[in-house]
């Protein structure tokens, strides 16, 4: 990852109870940058689920791992406000083209956090780097005035956005 | 019965063959586990129908979410009906993106859940 003087970095350990201290710190984060409280939501809630799959699949229960957490304040080409959001494991590595949401025709638990990151967010990107683990990087701007808060798939990433590995 | 340890159960009302489920909190990862295993033991009870008051509970996530498929599922197998009622626009939103609002039985009011 590329160090930024203004990103907001948070190191946790894998345990479930983490995960609403960091939902209220992107909640909070998100307010500072002019999201509507629909769009805070939809970001603290698409990162819980990053976290809860990298302590679920990635460390398989470990409570005691570390996560790596790095938020910082972009923009698109279009000029919306988003926040782009770094994920960092130690854990398993998957190959990222088996990494996907599940047909929803049919009812039954598991396999739905994948598919709200991607509803949610407006990129997303999982890389294996070199040095074992993995990486999730995604962007989430600040929704169009139509109360929609789901990802804008048409927006090109943001600028000068570090490459996915 | 009311605080359920860590279950987010906050109290347990049996009218007849209703059982009605007061949750409270947030049904993430951490707290997930322990709902699973208080509305399974209650589903144990064959209640034909659980309604769930969802009131104050402020978020779910996908591990809550499946939660209540499994128990969703268990309540289906001996035809009995699971019910929600209170849930605010962030609950609902989740249900809504993992299309659960096709199959969940979702009310506005305990008056309409007792009815559904």
């Amino acid at each position: 990852m590329i160090p930024n003087k203004d990103a907001v970095e948070l190191n946790i350990k894998s345990h479930s109870s983490h995960l609403p201290v960091v939902r209220g710190a992107v909640e909070r984060m998100a307010d500072v940058e002019g999201f509507k409280e629909q769009d805070a939501h939809a970001l603290a809630w698409a990162i819980d689920e990053a976290l809860a799959n990298v302590i679920k699949h990635g460390y398989e229960g470990r409570p005691d791992q570390p996560i790596h957490i790095r938020l910082e304040a972009v923009q698109s080409p279009g000029g919306r406000r988003g926040i782009a959001v770094a994920v960092r494991d130690r854990g398993r590595q998957v190959d990222p083209s088996t990494i996907r949401g599940r047909d929803l025709d049919e009812i039954r638990p598991g396999g739905l956090g994948v598919h709200i990151i991607r509803s949610v967010m407006d990129d997303v990107s999982y890389t294996c780097p070199d040095d074992g683990g993995m990486l999730l990087e995604m962007i989430k701007y600040v929704s169009k005035d139509d109360g929609d808060t789901t990802g804008d798939k048409a927006e090109a990433p943001a600028k000068g956005r570090s490459q996915s590995r | 019965m009311t605080h359920d340890g860590d279950s987010l159960v906050k109290d347990i009302r049996r009218d007849g063959d209703r059982t009605l489920v007061v949750l409270y909190g947030d049904v993430d990862l951490h707290h997930s586990p322990d709902l699973h295993a208080a509305l399974v033991g209650i589903t144990g009870e064959r209640p034909r129908r659980l309604m769930l008051d969802m009131s104050d509970v402020p978020y779910i996530d996908s591990s809550g979410v499946g939660t209540f498929v499994e128990v969703f599922r268990r309540v289906n197998a001996y035809k009995g009906k699971m019910i929600f009622f209170g849930l605010n626009d962030r609950v609902r939103s989740v249900f809504e993106i993992t299309k659960l609002d096709k199959f969940f039985t979702i009310c506005d009011s305990e008056a309409q859940a007792a009815e559904a």
